[in-house]
């Protein structure tokens, strides 16, 4: 086939994919987006399966038969995890607006500008070996469809600029600028790309299952047929078998876990499923639609192997190239040229997506910070800076395609493609702890980071890439074999003595075992910046701040709006900028243009946008180069934990007043019971007096109503009649004044105002009083007064008052004739002691207190009661106490009752008196 | 018409006042009266006359009206005698506290002298 079709054809291909892109990014605008589906994410995945997929996997079948399969084994037991892991990295960056995938390392560890460049050269140095199969693949096949045989030169050893390779290197490079940086998304989305990727997908998918269904159903006789002989023909049956092959448990754990974090943190990979989401809820369906595609793919990869054995037994083809030559083989050109084709889209997406990733992350996360940190700008100065990145990106390109070209024509070409490709993966596996741990462990520090994937990278270095030189002579020999400086336990291959396993497999062993463990130590013995730990939140509880507020505030910063549009302008191009303003004038309502100062808010919302197209490293750098910045310090910190403190104080505060209310509450609710139960008393109060009132009333009604209505009665009864009338009338007379005294006392009507009087005088003067009435009555009575005077502070009214209720009282409960009260009057201390002795009944204990208290004794019948009154008792308490005084009874039943009264002497007026 | 002089009443009440008024009013009308200052006397009072009715006041020290009807009425030789309740108290709960101790009729306190003889007269008359 002329070398001239297959270029035009080449050529045709990459300009309908072009159109593709064209389509897809048109639609996009018009908000009629193609790529905002998830089978088109799902396919988009697919750039996963590359030329290494295409042509590799029947290589490596060859010789290891099953051993090409963890590859795809990795992803297929990682997607159903995508729902928790890709999803949260996805939020994540959405909202951190992260462009790459050492965007992502640098911004969790506080934006850090270091760690994003070590990652940044990881994943460069990681991925040109990979590059470098690309280019191996498209220009084999090349060379295979112009010549339709293995080429007899080696790249290596012909001049350069004869060799096709480089000249698929430039074309690349062309294609991948033309692609990835025609302008500068701020969201590093490009549509047109997804499409053209999606698109590639399909094809390598057909392609491949064409060539699949050729071999087995035109060349064989279905899988039955090719199997059957591929079992019968010695040597080939070992394909079938896990141990001939060499293939065994720690292996297959190696390589499935290689690929597993590949597929999510390969730079392309992360492009695609992260960076160039659109919705991710795409990401449920596309974790069972990849899985299917790896299935598809895979299907005919052991029958192609087999074919091409038996084909080819003499070797005339290269393994890797099975999959082209087998039609070629059998002089069917155009399906050649259709598979070839198949192989070309396989690898072009891989290069494309991984260049541009690969420039995002140099020109973001590398060159920018290094510019911004060696040079002061100021504001102003970043004059068309968006032109300026796209070039360095478009620099970057280049270089990157050309350090592949390079290693290919060094290394590369001694390799098959999938042991140059796992080199890769191991490299890329480096990012897995910093990834995984970013986002589920807040301890997490920058410097464990930093110092985890350099020492996983240094170690990666030492065991994967550096033999390879070593194979090629650029180091010598006996390095591998007695180790360096002649230290055994060095030797890459057999690093610490771990013999015995793939190099693969010991690579990644030793450098995730030193990166985990580093990473993780370091981490523990250091500590976190005030950012960190702020970026640390916003990774871990992405779903916390997701559905509140993202504001979250570690910075105090302030800049001039002046400032902050100058610099969206000149990064982000002056219409982008503009939009952004507006866009966030009227999210916030305010006019900018009134504004002399922006706040944290429109800082960060600038610093976000600015992220988006320039790296989180280098935002935080440019927008620190405007803003007055004051990092949350350590008493800021104490600010921020002080007023939690207030709030905690605060609710306590409230816990407290709702623990008063509820005490109120009780309080109220004991009053509420102490006015129920005053009013029961005050029901039976007036029941009792009501009673007492009805009792005399009685006796003068009926008594009146028969003198008035009795004619002739004699003259005796009723003089009789009536004073019994006269009596009772003076009993109901004596019985309202003591209510209305009562009232009085109670009610604090009555002016209580105290005075010095002798408290001796007015007992004497009582007990006179009465005389009379004790001498009438027949009752023995004394009173002795064993000191005077006894000035106490009281009224003297009220005062007499107790005195005569307390004898008047002993006079009732007497017997006439037998009755016998003795009065005594004395100090004790500094009290005046009034003692009231009867030899009447007495009082049972039990009611010697209840005597005292309102209407009780009126509504004690029992107690063999004097008539009439019955408040006497309780007036005379109510007065006692209005003195500060006591009053108590001591009695025995049937020993008569002695009341004694206490009152406080006044010392002052004592002393005078005396 | 029953013979009013063979007709024994019993009056109970602390007040001496009051049972002198009761006295005067039940004699007149032709019964023959008994008086009791307390429960305790109210009692013996049965034991020895066997009246057909008992005025009985209910507020009384040491045994009340209630308790004394309860006593009469837990003997059969009583089963005859009818009780008047004469009370101050006149609350409708104690109304039916005298109706439930087997009182008949419930006066109250101050009570008019020609509604007393008229009830007297009933009971004496309809049992």
């Amino acid at each position: 086939m002329g070398a001239g079709i297959i270029i035009f054809i080449s050529i045709a291909y990459v300009a309908f994919l072009f159109l593709i892109a064209y389509l897809a990014e048109k639609r996009g605008k018009q908000g009629r987006s193609l790529v905002n589906n998830s089978v088109i994410y799902a396919l988009s995945l697919a750039v996963y399966c590359t030329a290494w997929t295409y042509y590799g996997s029947v290589g490596r079948a060859v010789t290891s038969g099953m051993g090409f399969l963890p590859i795809y084994i990795g992803p297929v037991i990682i997607a159903p995890l995508w729902w928790i892991l890709l999803k949260k990295i996805i939020f994540i960056s959405k909202s951190q607006r992260i462009t790459s995938i050492a965007d992502f390392i640098s911004s969790r560890y506080g934006k850090s500008t270091w760690l994003g460049i070590i990652a940044t050269l990881i994943a460069v140095f990681g991925i040109i070996p990979y590059i470098s199969i690309q280019l191996k693949a498209i220009s084999t096949s090349f060379d295979l469809l112009v010549t339709d045989h293995t080429p007899l030169y080696r790249h290596s050893e012909i001049p350069f600029y004869l060799d096709s390779a480089l000249y698929i290197a430039i074309a690349l490079a062309v294609f991948t600028i033309l692609f990835g940086t025609r302008n500068l998304d701020p969201n590093e989305r490009h549509e047109g790309l997804v499409a053209a990727i999606a698109f590639e997908s399909v094809l390598k998918l057909i392609a491949f299952l064409t060539v699949g269904l050729f071999v087995t159903y035109w060349l064989y006789d279905g899988f039955a047929d090719l199997f059957g002989k591929g079992m019968s023909t010695p040597g080939l049956s070992r394909l079938f078998s896990l141990e001939e092959a060499g293939i065994n448990g720690w292996e297959w754990f190696w390589l499935s876990f290689l690929s597993m974090s590949a597929v999510m943190l390969l730079p392309r990979q992360f492009h695609v499923s992260v960076v160039e989401n659109t919705n991710p809820n795409h990401v449920g369906k596309a974790s069972w639609l990849f899985p299917l595609y790896l299935l598809l793919i895979n299907i005919f990869v052991l029958p192609i192997a087999i074919a091409g054995i038996d084909q080819f037994p003499g070797g005339a083809y290269e393994p890797d190239s099975f999959v082209l030559s087998l039609p070629l083989s059998q002089g069917k050109d155009i399906l050649a040229l259709f598979v070839g084709l198949g192989g070309f889209s396989a690898a072009t997406s891989m290069v494309i997506v991984a260049v541009i990733a690969l420039s995002i992350m140099i020109g973001n996360n590398l060159v920018l910070p290094l510019v911004l940190r060696t040079q002061t700008f100021k504001g102003a100065q970043y004059s068309n800076m968006s032109n300026r990145l796209l070039g360095i990106r478009r620099i970057s390109i280049v270089v990157v395609l050309l350090l592949a070209y390079g290693y290919f024509k060094a290394v590369g070409e001694q390799y098959s493609l999938v042991s140059v490709g796992l080199i890769s993966f191991t490299a890329i596996a480096q990012f897995a702890p910093v990834v995984l741990g970013g986002i589920f462990w807040k301890r997490a520090t920058k410097a464990g980071a930093l110092c985890g994937m350099l020492a996983g990278f240094g170690v990666w270095a030492y065991t994967l890439p550096l033999p390879t030189m070593v194979e090629t002579g650029v180091i010598p020999i006996h390095f591998m074999e007695n180790g360096p400086f002649g230290i055994g336990w060095l030797k890459p291959y057999a690093l610490f003595g771990l013999d015995g396993t793939s190099h693969i497999s010991q690579a990644a062993f030793w450098s995730l075992l030193f990166n985990c463990g580093i990473y993780f130590f370091v981490s523990l013995y250091t500590s976190q910046s005030p950012l960190e730990i702020s970026q640390a939140d916003l990774f871990v509880d992405i779903y916390k701040y997701r559905k509140g507020s993202t504001d979250y505030d570690v910075m105090r910063r302030q800049a001039k709006v002046q400032d902050i549009r100058i610099l969206l302008n000149r990064f982000l191009g002056e219409p982008r900028g503009n939009l952004l303003l507006n866009a966030y004038e009227n999210n916030q309502r305010i006019d900018l243009s009134r504004q002399q100062v922006a706040g944290p808010d429109l800082i960060n919302y600038a610093e976000t946008h600015l992220a988006g197209a320039i790296g989180a490293a280098s935002a935080k750098i440019i927008i620190g180069s405007i803003t007055k910045e004051e990092p949350i310090s350590l008493e800021e910190m104490f600010k921020v934990l002080e007023q939690t403190k207030e709030i905690i104080q605060y609710s306590k505060a409230l816990e407290k007043k709702s623990a008063e209310l509820e005490r109120t509450t009780m309080q109220l609710k004991e009053a509420n019971e102490q006015l129920k139960e005053l009013d029961r008393l005050k029901a039976n109060f007036i029941t009792t007096v009501t009673h007492e009132l009805r009792t005399p009333i009685t006796s003068i009604k009926a008594l009146s109503r028969i003198m008035q209505e009795t004619s002739g009665l004699p003259e005796e009864q009723k003089q009789e009649f009536l004073a019994i009338v006269v009596s009772e009338s003076e009993r109901l007379t004596r019985l309202i004044n003591q209510v209305l005294d009562l009232e009085k006392i109670q009610s604090n009507q009555e002016d209580w105002t105290l005075q010095p009087i002798d408290f001796a005088e007015v007992t004497s003067l009582a007990y006179s009083g009465l005389k009379q009435l004790m001498n009438d009555r027949q009752i023995s009575h004394s009173l002795s007064i064993r000191a005077q005077p006894l000035i106490v502070l009281g009224h003297n009214d009220r005062l007499t008052q107790v005195v005569v209720n307390l004898i008047s009282n002993a006079i009732k409960f007497c017997k006439v004739e037998e009755g016998v009260i003795n009065i005594r009057l004395q100090k004790t201390g500094d009290t005046a002691v009034l003692e009231v002795e009867d030899n009447g009944k007495g009082i049972p204990v039990k009611d010697q207190k209840i005597i005292f208290e309102k209407f009780t004794q009126l509504n004690d019948e029992a107690r063999g009661k004097p008539k009439g009154s019955g408040l006497g008792l309780f007036i005379t308490h109510s007065i006692i106490q209005k003195h500060s005084g006591n009053i108590h009874v001591e009695s025995g039943p049937e020993n008569g009752a002695t009341f004694i009264v206490e009152l406080p002497l006044l010392e002052e007026a004592g002393g005078l008196a005396e | 018409m029953t013979d009013k002089t063979n007709t024994k009443v019993l009056l109970v009440d602390d007040e001496p006042n009051i049972l002198i008024a009761l006295e005067f009013l039940v004699k007149k009308e032709g019964y023959q009266a008994f008086k009791a200052e307390n429960g305790e006397q109210a009692l013996k009072a049965m034991a020895s006359h066997q009246p057909h009715i008992v005025l009985l006041d209910v507020m009384m020290p040491e045994m009340d009206g209630f308790e004394v009807a309860r006593t009469i009425r837990s003997n059969p030789e009583y089963d005859n005698t009818r009780i008047i309740f004469l009370t101050a108290k006149g609350t409708q709960e104690d109304r039916f506290k005298g109706y439930a101790t087997g009182g008949e009729v419930y006066i109250t306190k101050p009570f008019d002298n020609d509604e007393l003889i008229n009830t007297i007269n009933e009971v004496v008359e309809f049992g």
